[in-house]
């Protein structure tokens, strides 16, 4: 597989412009070959559930890529189940999630790199220490404060619940993105007079794009994908989101692949969409991020 | 990228003192003395910080307790407070203490669990973390196609974690799926994937290697494209061989990056619920249980529910991964972190 990509990987980490010279056609032909095998490993999976959505249900389990392409999968799923209702209500929840995900970690991130504050060493560890909890122990738990603050199979329970595993890490990163950004810009804007609420909204914020985008992304990715507690808080067909719906849909089908692959790719679209749109970033904010972590 | 940014920085800032001189005369007048200015700095934090403070401690917190408390009791799905019909039942269950840690620690579940455990997390992430580093090194190369190829590669992050499972498991049934029609046209006989114990285990770690190495690419391509260029050309004048560039320059400058994504993923790994549950549900047998999962089982899929049991393995999870995090930041503990 691509066990052989360290070493010429390793050979010449250095500077592009001085060793493209320096490579041979040999090595440039090595090199395409293992980011072609490894891109292959990565899309096939994805491609396969595609094409395979594709075929009438009865020959979904053909090995020919392409055998009589129909939308019928598709069609059924859309008229004959709820997946559009749960389609929205992801959508409502991933949003929601983003959303403030991306307001309470850019805040708790810019606090935690500006200012030195009693409490501070304490917040950065327990948000470290909220990565480790194990679903297993919080779920119940959980579940028993949602219950009593009744926001059980309310789109608002989820969200929080998700808000707990996507900002921590967010917050962490975007912490990392906002050491990078000189200081020198927020005490020109406090010697302009402005608040430091001021200073993060106006001056910080629109310089940390990168940052704001991977931290949307990831919590969209964290919401819209998340299976266990989405099943264990909504129930009623009219509120589950696609990861609850998906499994009521498994049993409602045995083992039929047709409409399961269909499903997959429609669930797969938005976070495409959301991935292509914060790519761009992803490096850039990633690293800033990470960095420094 | 640096320049840039604290031009495009001194533009903005010059903008808004305009805007702002007019809008909002009178301003906020700094406090004086440090005393008052330190106190206002801290409000400002403090406010910036309180939803965090607030969510985590009442999502996380209150289980926490919950849970450490549970964790020295007996319950179980019989005894813990419920109601049946409009009967309300109170819980009867006892504080017994640290029993079931004794019992956890001393029974071979628990440690045949962690062993697994163990084996399935440093080698997801030792895998993970090479083959994350052998395409951020070529990727960050010129090479045609470049983002061609980023794009495909991160194409497993971006989708959602139970699709990428299904679509594994659709590839790796026994029967039909085209993994082993594919051997079979070779002439090879089908592989039980994940009906044996030993290719269940193999295949529960290529997925989650599948699943991981696109975030450990992008990272340490961040990294790669941080260490300044006059490295490596300092290094090039004074003759360094490829690898001794690599070994000298490339690693000691993704440091930083590197110990902060395996604290991550090894943290991720350890409690990777979703790829276990879903593709093998920790069977066959027990064979790819770990200790997350198997503490889910115990307090939804066995009967009677062990909610007990379930808490100590959660609460050990727990301890252990923050023995293990204090430490990794103390052998690693790098210069400039003031936390």
């Amino acid at each position: 597989m691509t066990t052989t990509a360290p070493t010429p990987a390793a050979r010449h980490s250095a500077p592009k412009v001085r060793l493209r010279g320096e490579r041979s056609p040999l090595a440039s032909a090595g090199l395409h070959l293992t980011l072609i095998v490894a891109s292959v490993i990565a899309v096939f999976p994805v491609l396969w559930v595609l094409l395979t959505s594709l075929k009438p249900a009865a020959f979904a389990t053909t090995t020919d890529f392409f055998k009589e392409t129909t939308f019928e999968n598709y069609t059924n799923l859309i008229q004959n189940t709820k997946f559009l209702t749960w389609f929205g209500n992801s959508l409502l929840i991933a949003g929601l999630t983003t959303l403030l995900g991306v307001i309470v970690s850019a805040s708790t991130g810019y606090a935690v790199s500006r200012f030195r504050f009693p409490g501070k060493r304490g917040l950065m560890w327990t948000l470290l220490v909220t990565q480790m909890f194990p679903v297993a122990v919080l779920i119940v738990p959980i579940y028993n404060i949602m219950a009593s603050m009744g926001l059980l199979n309310q789109p608002a329970g989820l969200v929080i619940t998700y808000l707990t595993i996507s900002v921590p890490f967010c917050a962490w990163m975007m912490k990392g993105f906002f050491d990078t950004i000189p200081r020198e810009i927020d005490e020109s804007g406090q010697v302009d007079g402005l608040t430091p609420f001021g200073t993060f909204w106006r001056l910080i914020l629109p310089l940390a794009k990168p940052g704001l985008a991977v931290t949307a992304f990831y919590s969209f990715i964290t919401a819209w994908g998340e299976v266990a507690y989405a099943s264990a808080f909504m129930v009623g067909e009219d509120n589950l989101t696609l990861a609850g719906g998906l499994q009521l849909f498994v049993n409602q089908y045995g083992a039929q692949w047709g409409p399961m692959t269909a499903a997959s790719v429609l669930i797969a679209i938005p976070a495409a969409l959301v991935f292509l749109f914060a790519q761009k970033h992803l490096v850039t904010g990633m690293s800033a991020g990470a960095v420094k972590g | 990228m640096a320049v840039h940014t604290s031009q495009s920085v001194a533009k903005a800032a010059d903008d808004d003192t305009v805007a702002r001189g007019r809008s909002r005369g009178t301003g906020t007048p700094t406090p004086p003395g440090r005393l008052r200015r330190a106190l206002s700095t801290h409000w400002y934090a403090w406010t910036m910080v309180a939803p965090v403070v607030v969510v985590i401690g009442v999502i996380i917190g209150y289980p926490l307790v919950r849970g450490i408390y549970l964790s020295m009791t007996d319950a179980n799905e019989r005894n813990v407070a419920r109601s049946i019909g409009v009967n309300h039942l109170p819980a009867t269950y006892e504080f017994v203490g640290l029993d079931n840690y004794t019992e956890a620690l001393t029974g071979e579940q628990f440690l045949g669990t962690l062993g697994w455990t163990l084996v399935w997390t440093v080698s997801c992430v030792t895998i993970t973390f090479c083959l994350g580093m052998a395409l951020a090194n070529i990727l960050n190369r010129r090479i045609a196609g470049r983002s061609a190829y980023r794009m495909a590669l991160i194409l497993p992050w971006a989708i959602p974690g139970f699709v990428s499972v299904f679509a594994w498991r659709f590839l790796y049934n026994e029967d039909r799926g085209l993994l082993n029609k594919i051997l079979s046209g070779g002439g090879i006989d089908g592989i039980p994937w994940l009906n044996d114990p030993t290719w269940a285990k193999f295949s529960v770690i290529a997925v989650n290697v599948w699943l991981g190495v696109p975030f450990m690419m992008v990272a340490l391509l961040g990294g790669l494209q941080s260490i300044p260029s006059e490295h490596y050309e300092a290094a090039e004048m004074d003759g360094a061989t490829a690898w001794q560039r690599f070994r000298h320059i490339t690693l000691p400058g993704l440091r930083p990056v590197s110990t902060t994504v395996i604290l991550l993923s090894t943290i991720w790994t350890f409690n990777m619920f979703p790829v276990i549950y879903l593709l093998t549900r920790g069977g066959p047998g027990e064979a790819t249980q770990i200790l997350v999962t198997q503490a889910y089982k115990f307090s939804f899929e066995i009967s009677p529910r062990d909610f007990a049991q379930s808490s100590t393995w959660g609460v050990l999870i727990l301890v252990l991964l923050l023995i293990f995090a204090a430490v990794y930041r103390r052998v690693l503990r790098t210069q400039g972190d003031d936390w």
